[in-house]
C-alpha cells in the first residue's frame, strides 16, 4: 500500500494545491488590488504586489459605506433573531406536537423556501406601501423574517426529532405542559440548533440583494446595495469597489472562519433531509 | 374524535402566526401576482394610489412567447436553460471531483475544505464585483497563461458579442420533440442493463417511434413564431458561469463528502477486497449510494441558476442584454419600466419552471417520510 501511496498522494497533494490556489486567486486579486493606488492600477499588472501599499481605498469605502453597514447590521441582527426564534417554535411543533395534517402543512411551509422570490415580489411591494412599511428597514426585516421561517423551521425541526420522545412522555408524566417541556427540556438542548440557524439566516440576509434593492429608499439601504452603487460606475477606479467587497466580505467571512463546523450545518441542512 | 389536550390546542395556536403569514405571504402572494399577469397595470400611473387595472386574459404570456418584443425575454429563457445546464455540470462536476480528493484523507483536509468552501459565505454581489475585475479583457484571468510562458488570452468573458449552438425559434416543437425522443432513449440505455424489457419497452420503443414520427411528420407541425429568431449561448455568459462555479463547487464539495464520510468504512474495505479500485468504488458503490445528494444538488443548484439575478446585475449590469435573465428581466421590467403586469408574467413563467422540479422533489421526500 505505502508504494502506491507514494504517486498517488503526489498528484493528490498536487492537484489539491493547485486547485486551492485557483479558489484563492480572486481573494489575492481583491486585496492587492484594494491596496493599490488608483493611479497604479492598471490591467496588464494587475497581478502584480501593491507599491506602495496605499489604504485610501479603504478609507474611502468605508466613509462611503459605513451607513449601509450599519443598516446590514441592524437589519440582520433583528431578522436573524426573529426569524429563529419563530422557527424555534416552529419546529418544536412540527416535531413533538404533530397534529393531524401537521406534515402536509410543514410541507407546504418548504415550498416556500424554493420559490424565486420574484414571484412575490410586486404584491410584497405593494403590501409594504400599503402598511406604511415602504422604503425603511422594519418593511426588510418583515420580509426577511417571514420568509426566512422555512429553513429555520426545518432546521429546528429535524434538530428536534433527535430529541427522544420518552423524554416528552416522562416529563408529561409529571405534568408538564407544552411551555414548560420546551422551557425545561427542549430549549436548553437547543443551543447547537440556535447556533447553526442563526448562523445560515446572518449568512443568508447580510447577502440578500434583490430585496435590499427593491423595497427600501436610498436611507436604508443594506451593504449589497451600497457595494452594487459603488461597483456599478464605469469610471470609478477599481481600488474602492474591492475594498467595498472586502468590507461587505468581513462579518460573514470572519463568521465562516470562526464558526465554518456550524455553517456547514446549516448549508447540509438547507439540502440534505434528515 | 379524540379529546383536543389544552396543549395540543397551545401548539396548534403558537403555530398560527406562522401559518397566517406563510399562508399569505407565499400562497396569497402568488395568486395575487397570477392575477396582476393577467392584467394590463402599467405605465405612468402604475404606481398611484389606486392604479388601473383592466383583465386582459393572457395577453402578457402570448406576448412574451409570440410576440415581437418578446425576442429579448425569449433570449433570457435560452441563456436561463444554458446557465443551468453548465452550472450542474460544472459545479457538480467539479465538486464530486474535490470531495474525492478530500476524501482520501489527506493532511490538512480542514484547511482544504475552508478554502474550497469560503465563496459560498460571499454575497452575489461581492462575488460579482470581484469577477467582473477578474475578467476584465486585458488582465486578470486572461493574463494567466503568461505566467507558464504562454501568449495572453484574448477572450472578451462578459462583452463578448459571440453566440454558438444558436437554432430558430420557429422550430421549438420540434427541437423539442425530437430532445424527448433523445432523452428517453439514453435512459433506455441507461436502464438496459437492469431490466432490458423494461426498458425496451418503456424507454427505447416510444422513444424511436417518437423520433420517427417527429422526422416523419414534423413539417405538419405550428411553428412558434411567425418570423424566424434565432437564439442561441452568448459566450459572454461563460463568465457568469465561471464566477458561479467557483461560488458553488464548494457546496457540491460539502455536500458529496458528508454523504461519502457516511457510508461506513467496512463498506468501503468490502469493495476494496472484492478488487475494486479507487475509481470502481466511487463509480459503483459511493455515487450509487449518495444518490439522494445528487438530487438535492441538482435541485439547489437549478433553483440557484433560476435566481441568478445579483450575480448578473454585479458582473455585466443591469442593461447587458447579452447575459440577460428572466430574472434580472422581471426586476427591470417591473420597477425600471413600471410594466407591472408583464414583469408578474416573466415572474410566473419562473415560478412554474421552478414548480415543475420543486413540488415532486418535496413530494417524493414527503412519501418517503409517510412510508417509513
Amino acid at each position: 500500500m505505502t508504494g502506491k501511496l507514494s504517486i498517488g498522494s503526489f498528484f493528490l497533494y498536487g492537484t489539491l494545491i493547485l486547485l486551492a490556489l485557483a479558489y484563492l486567486l480572486p481573494a489575492y486579486m481583491t486585496v492587492v488590488t484594494a491596496l493599490k493606488l488608483p493611479e497604479n492600477i492598471s490591467l496588464p499588472t494587475s497581478w502584480e504586489l501593491p507599491n506602495p501599499i496605499d489604504g485610501g481605498g479603504f478609507s474611502e469605502a468605508v466613509a462611503l459605506l459605513k451607513p449601509n453597514f450599519i443598516n446590514s447590521i441592524l437589519l440582520t441582527v433583528f431578522a436573524t433573531i426573529l426569524s429563529t426564534v419563530l422557527g424555534s417554535i416552529n419546529g418544536y411543533v412540527f416535531s413533538k406536537w404533530k397534529f393531524r395534517g401537521s406534515e402536509v402543512v410543514f410541507i407546504l411551509f418548504l415550498f416556500g423556501m424554493f420559490i424565486p422570490y420574484q414571484v412575490i415580489l410586486i404584491p410584497l411591494f405593494q403590501t409594504l406601501r400599503a402598511i406604511n412599511l415602504y422604503g425603511g428597514l422594519p418593511g426588510l426585516i418583515l420580509a426577511h423574517v417571514v420568509y426566512g421561517l422555512p429553513i429555520t423551521t426545518l432546521i429546528f425541526r429535524n434538530f428536534y426529532t433527535q430529541i427522544p420522545d420518552a423524554l416528552m412522555e416522562s416529563a408529561m408524566l409529571d405534568n408538564a405542559g407544552f411551555f414548560s417541556i420546551y422551557k425545561e427540556i427542549v430549549f436548553p438542548l437547543s443551543i447547537p440548533g440556535f447556533v447553526v440557524t442563526s448562523i445560515w439566516q446572518f449568512t443568508q440576509i447580510w447577502n440578500e440583494f434583490l430585496w435590499g434593492i427593491t423595497l427600501t429608499r436610498h436611507t436604508a439601504n443594506p451593504i449589497t446595495v451600497g457595494l452594487a452603487q459603488l461597483a456599478g460606475g464605469q469610471a470609478v477606479s477599481w481600488n474602492l469597489p474591492m475594498a467595498g467587497s472586502i468590507l461587505a466580505a468581513v462579518p460573514v467571512l470572519l463568521i465562516y472562519i470562526l464558526l465554518g463546523r456550524y455553517f456547514i450545518r446549516g448549508l447540509l441542512a438547507g439540502s440534505v433531509k434528515e | 374524535m379524540r379529546d383536543v389536550s389544552p396543549d395540543k390546542l397551545k401548539a396548534v395556536l403558537m403555530l398560527l402566526p406562522s401559518i397566517i403569514l406563510i399562508a399569505l405571504f407565499v400562497y396569497g402572494f402568488i395568486a395575487n401576482t397570477f392575477w396582476i399577469s393577467l392584467t394590463d397595470w402599467g405605465g405612468v400611473a402604475a404606481l398611484a394610489e389606486t392604479p388601473v387595472k383592466n383583465f386582459v386574459g393572457l395577453q402578457n404570456y402570448a406576448e412574451l412567447f409570440t410576440g415581437f418584443l418578446g425576442g429579448g425575454f425569449r433570449q433570457d429563457l435560452v441563456n436561463a436553460v444554458y446557465y443551468s445546464v453548465m452550472l450542474l455540470v460544472g459545479a457538480i462536476g467539479l465538486g464530486v471531483f474535490i470531495a474525492i480528493l478530500l476524501d482520501c484523507k489527506p493532511k490538512g483536509e480542514d484547511i482544504f475544505r475552508t478554502i474550497f468552501l469560503y465563496p459560498m459565505a460571499l454575497s452575489f454581489i461581492v462575488t460579482g464585483t470581484i469577477w467582473r475585475w477578474m475578467l476584465a479583457p486585458q488582465g486578470g484571468v486572461n493574463l494567466l497563461p503568461t505566467f507558464v510562458g504562454g501568449n495572453p488570452l484574448t477572450f472578451r468573458w462578459l462583452t463578448s458579442m459571440q453566440a454558438i449552438w444558436e437554432f430558430n425559434w420557429q422550430n421549438l416543437f420540434l427541437i423539442a420533440l425530437y430532445g424527448l425522443a433523445v432523452g428517453m432513449i439514453l435512459i433506455g440505455f441507461g436502464t438496459f442493463r437492469k431490466n432490458p424489457a423494461r426498458a425496451g419497452k418503456r424507454w427505447l420503443l416510444p422513444g424511436v417511434l417518437a423520433g420517427l414520427l417527429t422526422w416523419l411528420g414534423g413539417d405538419l407541425l405550428p411553428q412558434a413564431l411567425f418570423m424566424e429568431e434565432t437564439h442561441g449561448f452568448n459566450l459572454a455568459a461563460l463568465g457568469i458561469i465561471l464566477a458561479t462555479i467557483w461560488q458553488y463547487s464548494g457546496y457540491t464539495m460539502a455536500l458529496y463528502l458528508a454523504g461519502f464520510t457516511g457510508i461506513s468504512q467496512d463498506l468501503r474495505d468490502a469493495a476494496m477486497l472484492d478488487g475494486a479500485s479507487d475509481i470502481r468504488y466511487y463509480r459503483h458503490v459511493a455515487l450509487p449510494m449518495v444518490k439522494p445528494i445528487t438530487i438535492s444538488a441538482v435541485i439547489i443548484l437549478s433553483h440557484i441558476s433560476l435566481k441568478m439575478f445579483d450575480l448578473i446585475f454585479a458582473m455585466t449590469g443591469p442593461d447587458n442584454a447579452e447575459t440577460g435573465h428572466p430574472a434580472l428581466t422581471m426586476y427591470l421590467t417591473t420597477f425600471r419600466a413600471n410594466d407591472f403586469a408583464k414583469g408578474a408574467a416573466i415572474a410566473i413563467v419562473l415560478f412554474m419552471v421552478a414548480a415543475t422540479f420543486i413540488i415532486p422533489y418535496l413530494v417524493s421526500n414527503y412519501r418517503q417520510k409517510g412510508s417509513r
